[in-house]
């Protein structure tokens, strides 16, 4: 008797261990009626302030729904907490895929975050949709083919620096500095990309630090004493405030090219001191919600009003919500494209088959576009360079 | 009705904690779990510390750190089968435990707090550490391969995982339970509760504190191993410093001089947040506080306190009820 339920017992876990047949066309997380879209973001812990970001979108899909939905249905969109913990993440992910049966995940957030996601959200075949982190990872289409970025890699961004100072000092006698982690690196890449074979013989000095280290100036001096003319520095904001602040007590003025990690104001040029990061040159892709120029820009005037209504209690100087309305922009875009098909294979070749768009509080010229061999939806940036108190935007938008 | 041992009620439990998620859980609640059965394990190796050790302790995510990354590094570098990567897991975290009970001799009470906070908050920086990045992957982490069943059992992977934890948590369970039951334990209590009176009756406390600190970090790092195996990922942004404050979280809910608290804990530590958020997106934080605060306020000696008084209530009511004489 007993032996037989602990028998049967087997049985029915074993019917529940074999996997479902899957049939050609995946169609999970939509209804008649309905859409669902899944996401994740830290709205608890440090890395609570990107929360905007899941307020930004929960929002956006609330005014397409009032607007009367795409394709026919609503957007079921569900935003949960990781905490920015890679741990919590899976568990998320993990819900959102079995439990709410999303059809895509969209725009989570951080790179370690994602990259634990990675590998299972490609097995489950999930479209895991313009990630939020800049690594230059996200557009490896051949090992994850479910996975796409959005925004321009740090990479990328380095080729075009790279790019511009061959233009501008052909003879240069360069110095890099980057954090030692990823996100440096890929500074490294960037630049190895353009120069090749000449990298060390245009870059006379590269030097390192730990972002637990507590200052750089020692880097400075030694990359002062190399007799470079230009400098590059792939670093976060702190760092590089150190950086302007002891080159220009020392009296060394190269070319100063730095990551667009550091452009804000108020965390790197304020604490350098605003008249010694005179001339320094980094880069954007989006509108600065506080330049003048774009106030009566039509995409940010829609913009304004879409925070008026939906987040009136936003803080429109946060640039994660500009960072936030264009990349909700894109979702949407492919939503449309997909027609009345909303299986997932239908949903990630239409992410990756996007023609050139602009997209709204994307600088003007700047688009975005994918094809199955490219998955970096936005390539381009334009330079800018630090003058009295901001910073001006000059020459045309860049592609890598 | 004969009278149940109440190793009857244990075993009961884990025959069901065994077989009802199989049939029932999904993938996702599999996870979940596996995630508190993992909890259990790491608090279970910080009640031990803290609660019966009496020595306060705020970097106990410091040993599931060097768990986790020890694992991974095994299955990642050398391919070591993740079974085997346990005791070895064991090994260095109760190593750096051992070490740290080298200055827990010396300092007490908020000290020793404080330094093993220092520890905790250092970590994630040490694992970004070039000097090891050849091995932990930096602050990109490591990827590693989840398990599959073994012997071609019908189970799926996570449930293959949960059972697994699930038998390392009970042996676990079982050792500590020992443990603190024996003349070590009593020992322990001694010296927690009067340390004075502990070293008069011979107790070494020298010897006994740093055992803890071990025994309790290798606990730790054990539930550390086993969540690198289930998420299949390790960074250092997986170890902060709040993740030690969630495992003191788990001790002090749970109830921190007991065993099946650690369980209490766990499940509190997995499960709360995701009620908070479900609360409230905009500030689960402070949802999660009240929480807490309206359970330390009615739990004061922690969960398995309360837990425990109401068993005790049923079983009187039905020796009542039976008519027979408590025994």
């Amino acid at each position: 008797m007993k032996r037989r339920t602990v028998l049967a017992g087997l049985g029915s876990i074993a019917a529940a261990g074999v996997a479902r047949p899957a049939s050609a066309a995946t169609v999970v997380g939509v209804t008649a009626t309905e859409i669902k879209i899944g996401h994740t973001i830290p709205y608890s812990g440090n890395a609570s302030s990107y929360s905007v970001g899941g307020k930004s979108h929960t929002a956006f899909f609330k005014r397409v729904n009032d607007m009367g939905g795409v394709g026919g249905r609503k957007i079921n969109f569900i935003s949960l907490d990781d905490a920015y913990n890679p741990a919590k993440t899976v568990e998320q992910i993990r819900r959102l895929v079995e439990q709410d049966q999303v059809a895509l995940v969209f725009n989570p957030l951080g790179t370690p975050t994602n990259s634990a996601i990675h590998k299972y959200i490609n097995q489950k075949k999930v479209p895991h949709l313009f990630v939020a982190t800049s690594a230059d990872k996200w557009g490896d289409y051949k090992n994850f083919p479910w996975t796409i970025g959005y925004a321009p890699s740090y990479r990328t961004e380095a080729q075009i620096y790279g790019k511009y100072i061959k233009a501008q000092r052909p003879n240069a006698k360069a110095t890099l500095i980057y954090q030692n982690d990823d996100f440096g690196k890929d500074y490294l890449h960037g630049l190895q990309d353009v120069y090749g074979k000449d990298f060390d013989k245009v870059f006379v000095k590269v030097v390192t630090y730990e972002s637990s280290d507590a200052t750089v100036d020692s880097q400075v001096v030694s990359m002062k004493d190399s007799g470079a003319d230009v400098m590059v520095t792939a670093c976060i904001p702190k760092f590089t405030a150190q950086i302007i602040r002891k080159s220009f007590d020392i009296g060394w003025k190269p070319l100063h090219v730095m990551s667009n990690v550091s452009s804000s104001i108020a965390s790197t040029i304020t604490p350098a001191g605003p008249e010694k990061a005179e001339g320094i040159v980094t880069s954007n892709f989006l509108k600065d919600a506080t330049d003048p120029e774009w106030k009566t820009a039509p995409d940010m005037i829609e913009w304004r009003a879409f925070m008026a209504k939906y987040i009136p209690d936003g803080d429109t100087t946060d640039g994660n919500y500009v960072y936030a309305y264009g990349v909700a922009s894109l979702m949407l875009q492919v939503l449309k494209q997909c027609g009345t098909d909303f299986s997932r294979e239908n949903i990630m070749k239409q992410a990756s088959n996007i023609k050139p768009v602009s997209l709204p509080l994307l600088l003007p010229g700047m688009q975005a576009a994918t094809t199955p061999t490219d998955f970096r939806p936005l390539k381009q940036l334009q330079l800018q360079r630090w003058k009295t108190n901001t910073w001006e935007r000059f020459g045309a938008i860049i592609g890598a | 009705m004969p009278n149940i041992p109440p190793q009857f009620g244990i075993f009961l439990f884990i025959v069901a904690a065994a077989v009802l998620p199989l049939v029932f859980a999904s993938g996702y609640q599999t996870f979940q779990l596996t995630m508190v059965v993992i909890y259990a394990l790491s608090v279970l190796g910080k009640n031990l510390v803290t609660g019966f050790g009496g020595q306060v302790s705020l970097g106990q995510g410091a040993f599931y750190a060097v768990g986790a990354y020890t694992a991974a590094v095994l299955m990642d570098q050398w391919d070591v089968p993740y079974w085997a990567t346990l005791p070895i897991a064991a090994i260095t975290s109760g190593l750096v435990g051992l070490m740290l009970g080298l200055p827990a001799l010396r300092l007490g009470g908020l000290y020793l707090a404080l330094v093993t906070f220092a520890l905790a908050i250092s970590v994630p920086q040490l694992l970004k550490y070039k000097a090891f990045e050849g091995w932990t992957g930096g602050v990109q982490g490591i990827v590693v391969s989840k398990p599959d069943a073994p012997f071609n059992l019908p189970i799926s992977s996570d449930s293959w995982i949960y059972l697994f934890s699930l038998a390392v948590g009970v042996v676990f369970f079982l050792a500590i339970t020992n443990l603190v039951n024996s003349r070590i334990g009593r020992a322990l209590k001694a010296i927690r509760d009067q340390p004075l009176a502990a070293e008069a009756m011979g107790v070494e406390l020298a010897r006994y504190k740093t055992l803890t600190f071990g025994v309790g970090a290798m606990v730790t790092g054990i539930g550390g191993a086993l969540s690198a195996i289930a998420v299949g990922f390790v960074s250092p942004d997986s170890f902060t410093i709040a993740l030690s404050l969630t495992l003191f979280v788990g001790m002090v809910v749970g109830g921190a001089s007991s065993i099946s608290g650690a369980i209490y804990g766990a499940l509190f530590i997995q499960f709360i947040p995701n009620i908070a958020e479900e609360i409230s997106k905009a500030i689960p934080g402070v949802v999660y506080g009240v929480i807490l605060i309206a359970v330390m306020f009615f739990a004061p000696g922690g969960l398995a306190g309360v837990i425990a008084n109401q068993l005790r209530r049923l079983r009187a009511a039905r020796v009542v009820g039976t008519g027979r004489a408590p025994s």
